[in-house]
């Protein structure tokens, strides 16, 4: 309850470069502990170079502007400091990685986090009953856990692989892009339920990427921000994403 | 001052004239001639017969000329300044004289202190009694009727065992490095497992305490008798450093009907500097037999190589129903180079071989795998399964594969199969953002690629296998 309300993110005139040429053109961005923020445009606009500078791709080069995490300097810490500090981006299309096992790259994500906020780790048969808990309460199919980490997996099965790593990192930012592209509506729903579960920890925040409505009907955000050629030209609440959904795009733009 | 060519003439002349005094002395000055390989000999107070082999080979030797084919650079090798004999050497003080570098690698690869100072050469002391530790498993090894000693030992306490099979796989003309072998060979293991005897215990180099001293021209050589199974291990993750730089072995195995070899190496020689300059190469002929019907032979192997390695570690298949294995990873980083591969010959009736090779490229390491599998005339329904692939780190490292087949029967089942891949950023990236760090990642996704080989590793041996790769890839990063 000390915490309600704190600082996650605070992003100042952000601009970014892919390959020399400038996608973010000045971002500015508050979110607080507790919020649940929605990203949305038009294809290219620079929706994924967003998420993706903040988690620290190699892709985006930061030439303007200042990123705080928590009130720490994000531009300050390097990819994996960033994750253990409780970041996570959940990708458009996760990379497969064959021949690393799924259970074993998740148990050692999670030990490394641990490790880093100084907790103690856990040994094989604790993160089983970790797994068999966490998963246990969304009936989501361990059998994933079996195989190589996204090899050969499907588009579904692999943003529920996502889902997996949410629940078993449990992240204090997290940031979906577009989690519910190519998901049917019964996926979509269990996407909502975990998602819904751990916001209930007022700790946490939410930045999502998406174009579809059904899961902006299931979780309740409280700012939507529409971003045009690398600037947010407009923010508001629930009802600025119900108006771009009947009108469009076009209507946004002065 | 004489110059040191001079000088050089008058050493020559030297030890020419005395042979009574080079078998005194602990170490003969360098050169090779009959009188040397007569010295080598009396030294180790060989059976007639024994030095005759070794003369032979000799005269083959000069015969021969050095091979050139493979894919490797190397200075050329003056065979006249290299010292054949030396005692073995004498024990250091404490792990305090020891190379630091050597120090931190033994740590980082969690080997036990007292197990460090018998690898640096220490003289071991009373806790650690290697004596009585060697006593007790010859003890175990005795009541089964198990030998495992050296070949000197061999040929004094078992000559009959000793003169049928040595050579009876690599004969003394077989290629160059092995003729020589056959006529300097200093020491190494001979094994013999009696009909249907399971032995209990891998068997080690850990465990001839001199073992680190023979090094440069060993000999090594394993008989299975009927129904019977062994497991042998040789070098150890922990760098080996040796000032000499030619290392020249052979090492063969014979299975008879029902029996099994199962031969696992772990080497990493010590790199030398960033160039590779003072660093070891690494000759070595490893056959194995399937004499007997039934009978199977494995080699698996992880290697590093400091600077070249020539290695193709074969099976001739000739009994029936044989089985011949290949698992291997190699791994080429900074400047290194390697030539490896395999041979798997077919002679006899439904025989079987499975080949896979791994090869990591790191840096600007060069990795060349050559396969051969041959299949005789007579060999009817042989197959053979091979998967060769390559992982490449970075940008300025090269894989190369060549295989050959020479298929002599039409009822032969052969499939080949090569992938090659690379690390890529994003997966990199992936792993990165879930708070892996980046060498841990690679070290992640190379355990990976090389899981097939190093489940055939003996368990201990796996364990130091996975590390010595995540140290070999150290600073393979950017």
């Amino acid at each position: 309850m000390n915490n309600e309300g704190f600082e996650m993110l605070n992003i100042k005139d952000l601009k970014v470069n892919i390959n020399d040429k400038e996608i973010l053109k000045g971002i500015d961005l508050d979110i607080k502990a507790g919020e649940v923020h929605v990203i949305m445009g038009q294809n290219g606009s620079g929706k994924s170079t967003l998420v993706k500078t903040i988690s620290n791709h190699y892709d985006c080069e930061v030439t303007n502007g200042q990123m705080k995490y928590k009130e720490k300097d994000l531009l300050e810490l390097d990819t994996s400091d960033r994750a253990n500090e409780g970041i996570f981006l959940s990708f458009q299309n996760p990379i497969e990685v064959p021949g690393v096992n799924n259970s074993y790259f998740l148990k050692t994500a999670l030990n490394e986090k641990r490790k880093y906020q100084k907790e103690q780790e856990l040994d094989s048969m604790e993160f089983l009953k970790l797994t068999k808990d966490e998963l246990g309460k969304f009936e989501i199919d361990k059998k994933l856990l079996q195989r190589d980490l996204n090899d050969g997996f499907s588009g579904g099965e692999k943003k529920r692989n996502e889902l997996i790593q949410l629940l078993i990192l449990k992240p204090d930012l997290i940031m979906l892009d577009e989690i519910d592209s190519g998901l049917d509506i019964d996926a979509i729903k269990t996407v909502a339920n975990v998602i819904n579960k751990l916001l209930e920890d007022k700790n946490r925040s939410l930045l999502m990427i998406t174009h579809y409505d059904k899961l902006l009907s299931l979780i309740k955000a409280d700012h939507v921000h529409i971003l045009e050629d690398g600037k947010i030209i407009k923010s508001g609440d629930y009802s600025l994403a119900e108006e771009i959904n009947e009108k469009g795009f076009k209507n946004e733009t002065n | 001052m004489a110059s040191n060519d001079q000088i050089k003439e008058l050493l020559k002349k030297d030890y020419k004239l005395g042979f009574e005094t080079l078998v005194e002395s602990d170490t003969f000055p360098k050169g090779l001639d009959e009188t040397i390989i007569k010295a080598i000999s009396k030294k180790k107070d060989e059976p007639e017969w024994l030095l005759e082999f070794r003369l032979k080979a000799y005269k083959k030797w000069l015969a021969m000329e050095e091979p050139t084919w493979a894919h490797l650079k190397y200075p050329k090798i003056d065979y006249q300044d290299i010292a054949y004999y030396s005692a073995p050497k004498k024990p250091i003080d404490s792990l305090d004289d020891v190379d630091p570098e050597i120090l931190k690698t033994y740590e980082k690869l969690g080997i036990p202190l007292e197990e460090q100072k018998m690898l640096a050469g220490v003289a071991v002391d009373a806790v650690f009694d290697s004596v009585s530790v060697k006593t007790t498993f010859q003890d175990e090894l005795e009541k089964l009727g198990i030998i495992f000693c050296s070949i000197s030992e061999a040929a004094h306490k078992h000559p009959e065992i000793l003169k049928k099979y040595l050579a009876s796989v690599v004969g003394p003309a077989d290629n160059y490095f092995a003729s020589l072998n056959s006529a300097v060979f200093t020491d190494g293991s001979f094994v013999y497992i009696p009909p249907n005897v399971r032995c209990p215990m891998e068997l080690s180099t850990y465990f001839r305490i001199n073992a680190l001293n023979t090094g440069q021209f060993e000999r090594t050589l394993i008989i299975a008798d009927k129904g019977s199974y062994v497991s042998y291990n040789e070098g150890c993750s922990a760098p080996s450093r040796d000032e000499r730089q030619l290392h020249a072995a052979v090492v063969e195995l014979i299975a008879l009907d029902d029996a099994q070899i199962k031969y696992s190496t772990i080497q990493n020689w010590y790199p030398g500097d960033d160039e590779g300059r003072g660093g070891i190469l690494n000759f070595v002929t490893k056959r194995g037999m399937c004499k007997g019907d039934n009978s199977k032979i494995s080699w698996t192997q992880v290697e590093t190589g400091s600077s070249l390695t020539w290695k193709y570690p074969s099976c001739i298949l000739k009994g029936k129903n044989s089985v011949g294995e290949f698992y291997s990873v190699a791994i080429s980083s900074h400047a290194q180079q390697a030539d490896t591969g395999t041979k798997m010959v077919h002679l006899g009736e439904n025989t079987k071989s499975t080949i896979i090779s791994k090869g990591i490229s790191a840096m600007q390491g060069v990795n060349a795998y050559r396969g051969l599998v041959k299949v005789g005339k007579k060999a009817k329904n042989a197959r053979n399964v091979s998967e060769c692939d390559s992982l490449l780190i970075g940008n300025r490292c090269k894989a190369n594969t060549y295989p050959y087949h020479e298929i002599g029967n039409s009822s032969a089942n052969i499939e080949h199969e090569a992938t090659t891949s690379k690390i890529s950023d994003e997966q990199l990236f992936y792993l990165n953002q879930r708070g892996i760090s980046e060498e841990d990642a690679i070290a992640m996704i190379v355990n990976g690629f090389c899981k097939e080989v190093l489940k055939e590793l003996p368990m201990e041996f796996a364990a130091e296998a996975k590390e010595l790769l995540n140290i070999s890839l150290e600073g393979s990063v950017g």
